[in-house]
């Protein structure tokens, strides 16, 4: 397995016609070409956390100053922000427009990843965090720009979760 | 020292700066002392007060920005210290009110009462290089003004009694309070 450069790349070409110049991240495999991209743009900020909860504040702080900001995170880190999702950003009506790389689901070669992988959706589900697959390199960049629109419109945490057949070649 | 007094001391460099506080008797303090638009009261996700703070401040390089947190708090979120320090933004400044207690939840002690732990040992490990402690009101005020002189990313621990307010009541509306912040800053960018 290679993560996709081309899909990658797409994915950040998605990123930046949205209209999104601030990114939060927390690495991993699945988003290092992506992460890459948008480190090597100048136009484009990058913070990277230490815990992927602290994205959740940065995010609002990118909210509040008027800066579209997406952010990136595997699920598992999702989990570790689930305080910042209900206390921070659903209790004060703060949108984030989050893009989750959705390991652990079918086809997943790792058994560490699995169970993060089984319990996302029904999590997300329980958060009343509306949610959709991409799949599709060819609808991801609409994907992106619809799930924002659908943030700042809700005034609402929304996931995008990327899968195993975008993310892997 | 009492928190309330820091907070007082400082409140006229507060009126047209960006402000994140803390919940609880935090928020309550500052709230006593006169409610402006210009203030965000994070009432009750404990850690994010610096990383909400770190994303005002990095977004508008123009504006100061000052983050009002606890010792509990700030103890949820460690690993800011580290983020703050790699990104450095010039117009953030962290205030960490250090009074050894969970005080807004019932006054338990936190980690800190034991006395072993220095949060602006921490601050400065992570890489923070302008980290002032206060045990006084004026030691407290001299290294306010001096964080706003140096123009650099600040922290400020200071050392304050755990007691709080009497009252406890605000006339606002959570998502109220995030969007006239939110309303108050663009109307800023606009002027
Ligand atoms: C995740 C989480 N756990 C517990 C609480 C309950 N709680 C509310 S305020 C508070 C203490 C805050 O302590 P600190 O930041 O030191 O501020 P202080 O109240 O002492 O001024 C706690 C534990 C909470 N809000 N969130």
């Amino acid at each position: 397995m290679t993560v996709s450069y081309e899909n990658s790349k797409t994915i950040f070409e998605g990123i930046k016609a949205a209209g999104i110049r601030s990114v939060s991240a927390l690495p991993e495999t699945w988003l290092g070409l992506l992460l890459g991209r948008i480190e090597e743009d100048p136009d484009m900020t990058l913070v990277q956390v230490a815990k992927e909860e602290e994205a959740i504040g940065i995010a609002a702080g990118a909210y509040f100053a008027g800066t579209p900001h997406v952010l990136l995170m595997q699920n598992h880190g999702f989990f570790g922000a689930v305080n910042g999702l209900v206390s921070l950003a659903m209790l004060y009506h703060i949108p984030l427009c989050m893009l989750i790389a959705y390991r652990g689901h079918w086809g997943e070669p790792y058994p560490w990843h699995t169970r993060g992988g089984i319990v996302t959706e029904g999590v997300l589900r329980a958060l009343g965090i509306p949610f959709e697959h991409a799949r599709d390199p060819m609808k991801v960049a609409k994907q992106i720009r619809e799930a924002w629109t659908f943030s700042q419109s809700s005034l609402s945490p929304v996931a995008l979760l990327l899968t195993r057949d975008l993310m892997e070649d | 020292m009492e928190r309330a007094g820091c907070i007082e001391m400082i409140y006229p460099e507060l009126e047209d700066r960006i402000v994140v506080t803390i919940m609880g008797a935090c928020a309550q303090e500052l709230y006593n002392l006169g409610d402006r638009d210009n203030f965000f009261y994070l009432q009750h996700a404990m850690g994010l007060a610096s990383s909400i703070g770190l994303g005002l401040a990095m977004h508008l390089p123009a504006e100061r920005v000052i983050v009002l947190d606890g010792d509990g708090s700030v103890l949820m979120n460690l690993g800011t210290f580290v983020t703050l320090a790699r990104y450095r933004p010039r117009n953030l400044i962290h205030v960490v009110f250090d009074n050894g207690s969970l005080l807004s939840t019932g006054g338990f002690e936190s980690q800190t009462a034991a006395g072993v732990t220095d949060l602006a040992a921490i601050a400065r490990g992570a890489g923070i290089e302008h980290v002032a402690t206060a045990s006084t009101t004026i030691e407290f005020g001299e290294a306010f003004l001096a964080a706003l002189e140096c123009e650099d990313l600040s922290v400020i621990v200071a050392k304050v009694a755990a007691v709080g307010p009497e009252h406890y009541g605000m006339d606002l509306h959570l998502p109220e309070n995030a969007f006239r912040f939110k309303r108050w800053i663009k109307t800023r960018k606009r002027a």
